[in-house]
């Protein structure tokens, strides 16, 4: 039985290959390294899992018939993950990217029965000796975005429509609201939980009753353009999350904060394929280029803004400045660190608290 | 002078197409899906084999069926009784949410406790969370007349709001580095699996044996007798003396309690822990399933059955051929359209004619 589907898998493979391969001649080559994905929303949601797809194809282009990639997209972060992922190792795959921090133990369990197979898990903390993890440091975009939020708001009420209250997320909001009161010690961030990454209606109303409550910027850590979209029907702006989504936007999109997931990926494929692959855990902010900002948009800023923007984002860059940089005074007024220091990673990777400026109680 | 095609009452349903009707409906699937893949680009024979055949062709798949299938058919089988009497509980997916929340909460606070009875006891405090949960609308219909379809489906997302607020604050694993989920259950809590190597947990046995019970409460009992009349003739149940709130009553609590049990039995089963997303709509699917199984049980646990290999084969398509999940939704429509669509056969006869030309003696 078992044998039959191997065969069956096998031959799937190959007609896969041969497809992929467009009617050229079948060249001898080695087998080429399987690397499987599997992404939380569709490929196509122009947001966080259509930027890993970007990724994946870019593995493709780079790579030609030395790779073969797959994905399974919309895996629902419950029991379905743990079959999916799974499959992927069951029918031999080398190396599979798990890109939601839901995969976390899914991933695990898997890993456990097939330890030849190398796992990739995205914004989770557990590893293993085939499970490396990797996330960006998006909250350095965000204070740099927070700055030119600070500059632009007449209104000093910044909209954020949110997905889940996690420390990522937390966290994005905390260094978002550090660099707008940088600039702009009265601005005031209010924020909308949607517990959601995708759900286009929700992100809809949440961004609509922003406005409505007299946010004149509105910036999102959820995946779908519709934030952008409601900012430039009424006339506002706003930031694009995890990937450029100025043509939902064109007057409304200031920036976006941009997951660059491709140089990463070709790396680690790299690694694998030169037998140098090990489980490690990769934080890339601005200076690798793993997060980076789209370009401004100079016909919405003014060029005294985007050199305040450069300069920030130069200074994270450069390290000399972090956007955790003390003094950090929590929603109470008390200080949670001192200046002259700054948040050690730890501290922002378990953040479960406001900093002052922002409005409203974290959901716990 | 065209032809016309029009549908005649038949005077009960036919025999012939009882039987006929499915097959015809999964051979229409069969042509429009492999002309739909074939549009794609991709090999007909070989996306209908990764649909059906290779999901289940190994003992894993076949095992993954059950643990897909299991809380699909638990949860339709309660919602049928509530279905043939005429009581539209929509908010199976908040009950399983509940069931989940309460069974997990008693095996969070049994943590370290190493006895036997740790085990019924959380599976009973799922099973109650649901019915607890469904006890709402069955209270405000029953009182005040409220429609259950309004505030059952309500209700779900005030169950979803209330785990989510869970897992996020006070049920929140402390070493888990504040994200949203809780400590694993301990194994005493935990569904055993029963095949090394697989899912097949004990909740799918268990499901087995709880879908019989209903069978033989519906076909057997006078309770099930009593659904049948009020679904069918509501005044005809009120003369024999019948009482409909009690039967609304009846059948929104079993009907909460199953999926209460399809609820703990997913946390404590493949999942081992709550956490926000449990189920991907096993409520809601199940109310197709229900329809899909014509309210019947052995219909049902068919359906559902039919419905989880759909899913599986969707991921297998997409795995190994490259096909977009929304192929497999359409797919998916396709298969439901035609089953509903052949349905109408048992009841109708297709009569071919000629329109009668107007003003043409």
């Amino acid at each position: 039985m078992k044998k039959t589907l191997v065969g069956l898998m096998s031959a799937a493979a190959v007609a896969v290959g041969l497809a992929a391969a467009g009617g050229a001649s079948p060249a001898v080559a080695a087998d080429p390294l399987k690397v499987g994905f599997v992404y939380v929303g569709p490929a196509s949601d122009f947001g966080w899992s259509y930027q890993h797809d970007v990724g994946r194809k870019a593995v493709e282009e780079a790579f030609g018939d030395k790779v073969q990639t797959a994905f399974v997209e919309n895996v629902q972060e419950g029991a379905d993950a743990e079959r999916v992922i799974r499959q992927f190792a069951a029918s031999g795959f080398d190396l599979v990217f798990t890109t939601s921090f839901g995969f976390m133990n899914p991933t695990l369990k898997v890993a456990q029965q097939f330890p030849k197979v190398k796992f990739e898990h995205a914004t989770g903390y557990k590893r293993a000796d085939n499970v490396a993890t990797y996330a960006a440091r998006f909250y350095e975009g965000r204070y740099v975005i927070g700055v030119i939020a600070g500059l632009m708001t007449k209104s000093n009420t910044i909209g954020y429509v949110a997905s889940f209250p996690i420390p990522e997320v937390v966290s994005g909001i905390n260094a978002f609201t550090q660099g707008l009161r940088s600039v702009n010690p009265n601005a005031q961030v209010k924020v909308i939980w949607v517990n959601s990454w995708y759900d286009p209606p929700r992100e809809r109303e949440a961004a609509e009753t922003l406005v409505a409550q007299g946010a004149d910027v509105l910036s999102q850590h959820t995946d779908s353009p519709a934030p952008i979209q409601v900012a430039e029907e009424k006339g506002i702006h706003a930031f694009g999350q995890s990937t450029d989504m100025l043509r939902f936007g064109p007057h409304a999109q200031l920036t976006a904060i941009v997951d660059n997931w491709s140089d990463y990926y070709k790396n680690r494929i790299q690694m694998v394929m030169d037998g140098a692959w090990k489980s490690e855990d990769t934080w890339g902010g601005l200076a690798s280029d793993m997060v980076h900002l789209s370009p401004y948009n100079t016909n919405e800023l003014s060029p005294e803004i985007v050199a305040k923007a450069e300069e920030a984002r130069t200074a994270i860059v450069n390290g000399t400045l972090h956007p955790f940089d003390g003094p950090l005074v929590n929603q109470a007024g008390e200080t949670v660190l001192p200046a002259g220091q700054s948040l050690p990673d730890e501290k922002i990777l378990s953040m479960d608290w406001y900093v002052q400026g922002v409005q409203g109680e974290l959901p716990k | 002078m065209k032809m016309f095609l029009h549908l005649e009452a038949r005077g009960e349903p036919s025999r012939l197409w009882i039987w006929a009707a499915p097959l015809m409906a999964v051979f229409l699937t069969l042509a429009v899906g492999s002309a739909l893949f074939a549009a794609l680009g991709k090999d007909p024979l070989q996306a209908l084999n990764g649909f059906f055949i290779m999901p289940v062709s190994t003992l894993y798949g076949a095992t993954e069926l059950l643990v897909k299938a299991a809380p699909l058919a638990l949860i339709a089988v309660g919602l049928a009784v509530g279905f043939r009497g005429g009581v539209w509980n929509i908010g199976a997916e908040g009950q399983l949410t509940l069931g989940a929340i309460t069974g997990g909460g008693l095996a969070l606070a049994l943590g370290a406790v190493d006895s036997p009875l740790v085990l019924p006891a959380v599976l009973l405090a799922g099973v109650l969370g649901g019915m607890a949960w469904a006890a709402i609308p069955a209270l405000l219909r029953t009182r005040f007349h409220a429609n259950e379809i309004l505030t059952s489906l309500m209700l779900t997302y005030v169950a979803q709001l209330l785990l989510g607020w869970l897992v996020h604050g006070p049920w929140r694993d402390p070493h888990g580095f504040n994200f949203p989920e809780t400590a694993p259950f301990s194994p005493h809590a935990i569904l055993p699996v029963l095949l090394e190597g697989t899912r097949l947990h004990l909740g799918i046995p268990l499901a087995g044996v709880v879908i019989l019970a209903v069978w033989a409460l519906l076909a057997r009992g006078f309770i099930g007798f009593q659904i049948k009349v009020m679904g069918l003739a509501p005044r005809a149940g009120a003369y024999a003396g019948f009482r409909q709130n009690r039967l609304v009553w009846f059948s929104l609590l079993l009907s909460g309690g199953l999926a209460g049990l399809a609820g703990f039995s997913e946390a404590a089963g493949p999942i081992g822990q709550l956490q926000p997303a449990l189920s991907p709509g096993y409520g809601f699917t199940a109310i197709i399933v229900a329809f899909l199984g014509r309210l019947h049980p052995v219909g049902i646990v068919l359906a559902a059955l039919f419905m989880a290999l759909t899913y599986l084969g969707g991921e297998t398509v997409q795995l190994f051929m490259g096909l977009p999940l929304a192929v497999t939704g359409v797919f998916q429509g396709l298969i439901l359209f035609f089953l509903l669509a052949c349905d109408v056969l048992i009841l109708y006869r297709v009569r071919v004619g000629r329109r009668p030309a107007p003003g043409v003696s």
